[in-house]
């Protein structure tokens, strides 16, 4: 089932909120010198006696995760306070090794910001409640009878992104999700990868007849893993609350996990059972204490952010909202774009920077998706790319010869003027004398197609258009070839 | 000559350094101490023969070859079974842990190795720390050796116990709420408790993490220095711990307390108080006074409240420490079923004690939703009340004197009431509160048995109380009194 926007009845007004967790990119764990870098690793091998939990250690805060918070919070128009500090979050299950996690309560690292999403050209202001900083759990492997935990991701950092239930429909709480990985990425914090659950997503989401003040009774939603599924999954969920509704049945507050291969949303957990967490402030680290001058010195740090970066690509090069959003979008591939504009020549930089979005966007995006090569390995560099443009631009190949070019320089790694020379491609002619000369032969020795043109059979041109190529062994551009055909075929009919 | 076990840390020290004895011997006469004795005291949990006799045979041959030594290079010492010793076992007195053996060592332990000190054992205690008289050891409990039908306090009693009996020349406890100080009074020998931040705290297994710290028992105030002196000092791994430097504790040890103003708290002569330690006490007081002190009265009007705060905040924390028992990862696991909840759920009811689960209960319910403003939030409130009247009282007073318990030893089954056992540390808990050092030393005898007398000292003030100490022994001989065993 496919329940899109215009299936929800407008009757009824949709209200989300998002909690996002995203495991931060520091070299550390958030409390142990354990390396986070075990994606790749055999079960608990990157482990130590704090992040197992033992008897008697204690936590040591990673500055540099701190530091990855206050750039999230910085970069979603958050306050940053003088003082905020951890607190124990209760409760017991096998995945969690001291029996509670370390997390923040009521004073978290950041509260009050938000951010911009683009809905069809209305920008929409979602609020941020608050970024703060815990430690992630060990992973449980669930076989027939048993369970296994592996304890390497234990006390990975983790950031928690809570938004204000402002969005009003699935496809803004999935454009807030795109929005928010985009920054995410930007600031090197997170992978945003969400098929890997390195960031996660859970929602509260409620209806309510539209024009009611009074929020509905909401329920939890989990175990959304793409940004499509955050769309789909919410959709359902409204659908499923409205026709409860409409029956004059009670929806009742709970945790609900959605089931992708089925695409509904079941009840996991009941607000019977509801935690109590009973959190307390941690006794084994002390205040966090942020200077404003630090504060001031990351806020410094931050790099160009996807909204500023897309409206630059628009405004300065003249992109498309469509191939900007794309090259935003894809971090990496815009800043290939960017290498490539950057190799061009100073003088005409901005103008040709259009042909370099659409070398990027066509060329190198299907060449590494058909290679199914990541960017970072890709043999085609910048400055390749840019001196195709060049060779292009100069007329020194055309631009059937250029497609010839780049698939070689993306396999071989060389440069295009390289292999230009190793081919011994010739420049096109450009000798306008000398193609007419050509012309008029080809013509001379095709009296049949030359009449049969005059005659009103289109079709024979191509055919004439085939011997002109020959003659010029491809180095003629087939755009003037045909102009000067027709040209002189007209001339000598007369 | 004495018997090798009768010496001070000091006395021993010098001798080892003149190469008159040597750890070996030193050791063994502790060791032959142990096997004569402990099977009427029951202060240790584990004998470290081999390691011991390993141990000071490296002493040995680092006095031969004219290495850098230090005071405690060669020296014995015990150890309570709550502080993380690599590859022995670390049973925290209960059954939770009868078989855990930490992969690393606590903070202390690493310096006491680096010190080229030596260990004899791992020492008795109540369950967890949990306890004011080491009854609530989860194996057996130990008796005083004073008189052996008697308790010799807690949660330390087995670190004091040891080192009364010449069992060890100095050991080291946790003071959570006065686990160092009181067994001390009951045994008659010194023990600190420190600042908090003093000592790292890594390695030792929580009980109450905002209250708990490592400090030294020893048969002298200089002795205590010394080990204090091995231990003491900032730690990367306790955030908590101070970055403020440590002093050279022995250095102001000269006897002289001409002028110093000793406060004595009226809050802490209170109903119940044993009339032979309020004697004994206040002869203390006077003697100081003689001494050249300027001794004054002085107000500490929150507490009364010590006892019942110390019952939230203690619990609380203690609730989430120990919620790491699950018998998943490590020490006792229920295994007679297959349902998960069940095995976390058994593990605890068998693994625990009744007095950690009588904790873990209050505490849970003091951190409750609903409950958490009433008594948690109320608690640190007044917490911070008691820190205010310490910091008043030091404004005027260099150090403050009391009982240190306000009973001598009790005879063990003696008080089965839970909350009668709180009392016992009425007089130790504030500085706990408070985060301040303290200290109990001999300060007499009532009917035969060890009164205690507490010295309180503001933030980091350890060398002054140690001073005040150091002077009161050289007027008086209870420290050198000996149990007859
Ligand atoms: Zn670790």
């Amino acid at each position: 089932m496919t329940v899109t926007e215009t299936d929800i009845a407008t009757d009824f007004e949709i209200v989300i909120g998002l909690e996002v967790h995203s495991q931060l990119l520091t070299k550390s764990k958030m409390f142990c010198s354990c390396s986070t870098d075990y994606a790749y690793a055999a079960p608990n091998t990157h482990v130590c006696p704090v992040c197992m939990g033992m008897p008697g250690v204690l936590p040591v805060i990673n500055q540099q995760a701190v530091a990855c918070t206050i750039m999230t919070a910085l970069a979603l128009n958050c306050t940053i306070p003088a003082y905020s500090k951890f607190d124990r979050k209760n409760y017991p299950y096998p995945d969690l090794m001291k029996g509670y996690q370390i997390s923040q309560y009521d004073i978290p690292l950041s509260n009050d910001g938000y951010l911009i999403i683009d809905l069809e050209g209305q920008q929409k202001r979602v609020g941020i409640t608050r970024v703060h900083l815990e430690e992630d759990t060990a992973r449980l492997l669930h076989h027939s009878g048993y369970s296994l935990i592996d304890i390497n991701r234990a006390g990975t950092p983790l950031m928690e992104i809570v938004s204000e239930p402002d969005m009003r429909s699935p496809l803004e709480a999935r454009l807030y999700m795109q929005r928010l990985r985009e920054i995410l990425v930007y600031l090197g914090v997170s992978s945003g990868r969400m098929e890997e659950g390195s960031l996660r997503c859970d929602a509260n989401i409620s209806v309510r007849p539209r024009g009611q003040q009074k929020l509905g009774v909401k329920t939890e939603i989990k175990n959304m893993n793409s940004f499509r599924s955050v769309e789909r999954a919410l959709a359902y969920e409204a659908q499923r609350q409205i026709e409860l509704l409409r029956s004059g049945q009670p929806i009742s507050q709970e945790t609900r996990g959605w089931v992708e291969t089925k695409g509904i949303t079941v009840s996991q957990r009941s607000k019977e059972q509801a935690d109590d967490y009973r959190y307390f402030p941690e006794p084994d680290l002390p205040p966090l204490v942020i200077s404003p001058a630090w504060v001031e010195e990351l806020r410094a740090s931050l790099p160009e952010l996807p909204d500023t970066r897309r409206a630059r690509y628009m405004r300065d090069y003249g992109l498309s909202t469509q191939d900007a959003n794309t090259l935003t979008e894809d971090k990496a591939l815009g800043d290939y774009f960017e290498q490539v504009v950057a190799a061009l020549p100073a003088q005409n930089r901005v103008a040709r920077a259009r042909a370099a979005a659409n070398l990027t966007l066509n060329d190198v995006a299907r060449l590494l998706k058909a290679h199914s090569t990541d960017i970072s390995e890709n043999l085609l560099t910048p400055a390749a790319s840019a001196n195709l443009l060049d060779l292009l631009d100069a007329n020194r190949i055309t631009g059937k010869q250029a497609k010839d070019i780049v698939e070689e320089a993306f396999i071989s790694g060389k440069m295009p003027a390289v292999i230009v020379e190793e081919k011994g491609i010739q420049p096109p002619i450009s000798d306008e004398g000398e193609l007419i000369r050509i012309i008029e032969e080809v013509i001379a020795s095709n009296s049949k197609a030359a009449s049969d043109y005059r005659a009103g059979k289109v079709n024979a041109l191509q055919a004439l258009i085939g011997q002109v190529m020959k003659q010029t062994r491809g180095q003629a551009k087939a755009g003037s070839v045909r102009a000067l055909l027709i040209k002189k075929l007209e001339e000598t009919d007369q | 000559m004495t018997e090798l076990y009768k010496l001070s840390i000091q006395e021993a020290g010098a001798m080892l350094r003149a190469r008159q004895i040597s750890s070996v011997e030193l050791t063994r006469a502790h060791l032959d101490r142990i096997r004569a004795v402990d099977d009427k005291v029951k202060a240790f949990t584990l004998v470290t023969d081999d390691l011991a006799m390993r141990q000071a045979h490296e002493a040995d041959i680092h006095f031969a070859n004219g290495n850098t030594v230090t005071a405690l290079t060669g020296i014995p010492l015990a150890i309570k079974d709550v502080i993380c010793t690599k590859g022995i076992t670390t049973t925290c007195g209960s059954n939770m842990l009868k078989d855990f053996r930490p992969p690393f060592d606590a903070t202390v332990m690493q310096r006491l190795n680096a010190a080229g000190a030596v260990m004899l054992g791992k020492t008795n205690m109540d369950e967890f720390a949990m306890g004011s008289s080491t009854e609530h050891s989860a194996f057996f409990t130990t008796q005083n050796p004073w008189d052996l039908e008697r308790a010799p306090g807690g949660s330390s009693g087995g670190s004091a116990a040891a080192v009364a009996a010449g069992m060890a020349m100095g050991a080291l406890g946790s003071d959570t709420g006065g686990s160092i100080r009181q067994p001390a009074a009951l045994c008659n020998v010194v023990g600190l408790k420190t600042t908090y931040g003093r000592v790292s705290r890594y390695g030792l297994v929580a009980f109450a993490s905002s209250l708990d710290q490592i400090g030294p028992f020893a048969r002298s105030a200089r002795d205590a220095a010394l080990i204090l002196q091995a231990i003491a000092g900032p730690d990367a791994r306790d955030s908590t711990s101070s970055p403020q430097g440590v002093p050279d504790y022995g250095a102001n040890l000269n006897g002289d307390i001409k002028g110093l103003r000793i406060g004595v708290p009226e809050e802490y002569w209170v109903d119940g108080t044993q009339p032979g330690v309020e004697k004994a006490v206040r002869a203390d007081i006077e003697k100081l006074r003689e001494m050249g002190a300027e001794v004054g009265e002085v107000s500490l009007p929150h507490t009364k409240y010590g006892v019942p705060v110390y019952y939230i905040i203690a619990p609380a924390e203690a609730s989430a420490n120990l919620a790491r028992y699950d018998g998943v990862k490590y020490g006792y696991s229920y295994r007679d079923t297959n349902d998960m909840w069940e095995a976390l759920e058994k593990t605890r009811q068998y693994g625990f004690g009744q007095e950690v689960k009588r904790r873990i209960m209050l505490g849970t319910y003091a951190l409750s939703s609903g409950y958490y403003d009433a008594y948690y939030k109320q608690a640190e409130k007044v917490r911070s009340l008691i820190t205010e009247d310490f910091t008043r009282a030091f404004e005027k007073f260099d150090v403050l004197v009391s009982p240190a318990s306000p009973s001598v030893a009790f005879k063990l089954g003696e008080i089965s009431d839970p909350y009668e056992m709180y009392l016992q540390d009425v007089f130790t808990i504030p500085a706990n509160l408070a985060g301040t050092c303290g200290i109990s030393i001999p300060g007499g005898f009532s009917h035969g048995l060890p009164v205690g007398l507490q010295l309180l000292g503001n933030f980091f003030a350890e060398d002054t109380i140690l001073r005040v100490a150091d002077a009161f022994e050289r007027v008086t001989d209870y420290h050198t009194r000996w149990p007859e065993l």
